[in-house]
């Protein structure tokens, strides 16, 4: 009796929890099948009501239609260059920086690092003006600069990478440093391979909220040419009218497809990051 | 193969000295065994010899030559670490692989050495496996081979066995000790088990506080203890010691030299003599071992054979050969020593 019991209350309690989890998911994941959805329907048929869900015959012509209104190309390329750049260069930075924070003892390390958790805290609204000004001085408004310069450092990253290095026991890198292995190379064979999780993350969080950054483009751009994707969606409001939702769907399609692959790519490193486990 | 020195080395860890102008030669291609209570200083020097954690005074030599700027991975050491610190990322091949790539040494020759090591440690089917995937046993292994590969000058050990069970740590204990024989390296051993240090050294270095205690041969350590420490360090039980009452001095004997009896044995039979109380018995099955109280004093008595039970009243007694003498300041008197005789005779008629 007590085990049948029990045996239906386990059964009960994995049924709750599967349905939960049903209406999270149905939340989070209604917008993007509603965009994906309206950008593969006629102007008519995301006017009808009730709403189509299935579009009759779905409208590809949509996406070459986004892709004509304005030079997509460019600011696709603008968005890539610009992304691409700030991780590279973010790596650069942050990989030295947290393992100097963790693994060395040096002068002032302490209030170093409360510097980085500083340039942390403070609001990006904050640095739009100065920042302006300074990249007006060097004259670099006409290029893409203004939009990678000041984001080449990532204190976010730095902080997780070195928590995930301080976990990396210190008889790992003695062992290695009598291997004769230099700390460039230890760096490389052990440190980076070791974090490779926590690597992941940064390189998402850094790749969406640079891909989808658009205040600062919008502040820091006056061309076309050097404009992100972002604007670029976001301006076919303009020219194609403020109830063309169909096309401006399709930009919104091709916007999130990126994220989705690097996701895709990230995913089970992301896990782990979370779920450290070293070697007893 | 190397010898190493230390002379008038000192280390000190924030300002706090916990080492100071140590002086010891470990002698080529001995099995030398650094022993003592944790914080006592030994990892401290073995550290010293790979250079991981350099001394802040004094100087250590590696074969005659000053190895004090000499990079870690230069000094022709290697190092098995107490939590074996394998690289989890890389698989046994590539852990083994590792050092010798950073060498420079050619890829054939590589594969032939990794081969040929794997084979005497019995990794070789494991080769390709990940460390998350061997079991404690072959991580050890895997440790060892790393080490063993770069055909270093000198092994150095902190307390490789502890993570293992204790089965597995006898049969690691004799392989080390075959090793060993089969290379004839210098190795430096560093473990706080003293049974450990007995069973495989050639020369064990007992230390206490950042000081040497003794430098001896197993034997030497066991029957001939220079002080007091060393006497109750090693041994299990370790030795019994009792106040003489006089001086500050005292008396001591080994657990397997008192004998028991039920009746008070001949006058002249025993040297020392004391009548007391079984309070515990331990029956390990080869030899049985006793704590008896008498007054103030209580010691522990192994027997060979398991004859009394406990609360049961017996006589104690120790040959005069067996007893050994500590003055005041701790160190044992030699039996020469004119004040060992006054000791003797004080023994022999206390009541």
């Amino acid at each position: 009796m007590n085990t049948l019991d029990s045996s239906y209350f386990n059964w009960l309690k994995s049924a709750v929890g599967i349905a939960f989890k049903i209406v999270i998911l149905a939340v989070f994941i209604f917008p993007f099948l509603w965009m994906i959805s309206t950008s593969l329907q006629t102007f008519r048929e995301t006017l009808a009501f009730p709403p189509t869900w299935i579009p009759a015959v779905p409208q590809w012509g949509n996406f070459a239609e986004a892709m004509r209104a304005g030079p997509f190309l460019t600011y696709a390329k603008n968005s890539l260059i610009i992304t691409v750049s700030i991780i590279v260069i973010q790596f650069a930075v942050m990989i030295p920086a947290a393992y100097a924070f963790a693994k060395y003892r040096f002068a002032l390390k302490n209030v170093l690092f409360g510097l980085v958790l500083l340039a942390f805290m403070i609001p990006g609204q904050i640095t739009f003006i100065p920042v302006y000004l300074m990249m007006a001085d060097m004259d670099l408004i006409h290029t893409l600069w203004p939009q990678i310069i000041p984001f080449m450092s990532n204190a976010f990253g730095i902080f997780l990478l070195r928590q995930y290095f301080m976990q990396i026991p210190e008889e790992i890198i003695e062992a290695a440093r009598l291997d004769n292995a230099g700390e460039w190379k230890l760096v490389r064979k052990i440190m980076i391979p070791m974090a490779k999780p926590a690597l992941a993350t940064i390189a998402l969080f850094s790749f969406v909220s640079h891909w989808n950054e658009y205040f600062w483009p919008l502040v820091m751009t006056n061309s076309a040419s050097i404009r992100p994707l972002t604007l670029g969606i976001s301006m076919l409001r303009e020219t194609e009218g403020i109830s063309n939702w169909h096309i401006i769907m399709a930009g919104n399609v091709v916007l999130v497809i990126p994220i989705l692959i690097v996701y895709l790519f990230c995913s089970k490193q992301i896990v782990k990051a979370f779920v450290y486990s070293g070697i007893k | 193969m190397a010898s190493i020195q230390f002379v008038d080395v000192s280390k000190t860890f924030d300002k706090q000295a916990v080492i100071r102008d140590l002086n010891l030669t470990i002698e080529d291609g001995k099995f030398t065994v650094l022993v003592g209570p944790s914080g006592c200083g030994k990892t401290t020097l073995l550290r010293m010899i790979a250079g991981i954690g350099p001394h802040t005074s004094g100087r250590v030599l590696i074969d005659g030559k000053d190895v004090s700027r000499i990079p870690p991975g230069q000094r022709g050491v290697a190092m098995v670490f107490q939590n074996y610190a394998i690289y989890p990322t890389m698989s046994v091949r590539e852990n083994i692989e590792f050092g010798l790539k950073n060498n420079k040494v050619p890829k054939a020759e590589r594969k032939r050495l990794i081969e040929s090591i794997c084979e005497t440690v019995g990794l070789a089917e494991y080769l390709d496996r990940k460390p998350s995937d061997l079991s404690g046993g072959q991580r050890q292994r895997v440790a060892l081979a790393r080490a063993m590969v770069k055909k270093p000058s000198v092994f150095l050990m902190d307390e490789p066995l502890s993570n293992l069970d204790a089965k597995l740590r006898v049969q690691m204990r004799i392989e080390l000790i075959e090793l060993h024989k089969k290379l004839g390296t210098t190795f430096v051993y560093v473990t706080h088990d003293q049974v450990e240090a007995m069973s495989m050294a050639d020369t064990i270095v007992l230390m206490n506080k950042g000081e040497i205690q003794q430098e001896a041969a197993p034997e030497a350590i066991y029957h001939q203890p220079n002080n007091l420490f060393t006497a109750q360090f090693i041994g299990v039980p370790p030795m019994n010691i009792g106040e003489l009452g006089t001086e500050g001095a005292r008396f001591g004997f080994r657990p397997e030299h008192a004998v028991l009896s039920r009746q008070l044995p001949p006058e002249s039979a025993l040297h020392y003599q004391t009548r007391g109380t079984i309070i515990t018995r331990e029956m390990l099955g080869s030899e049985t071992i006793y704590q008896i109280r008498s007054g103030s004093d209580s010691f522990m008595v192994k027997s060979a054979e398991d004859l009394y039970r406990v609360d049961e009243e017996v006589f104690l007694g120790v040959d005069a050969s067996k007893l050994h003498f500590f003055g005041g300041d701790e160190r044992r008197l030699e039996s020469s020593d004119p004040r060992a005789a006054g000791y003797l005779e004080l023994l022999r008629r206390r009541p």
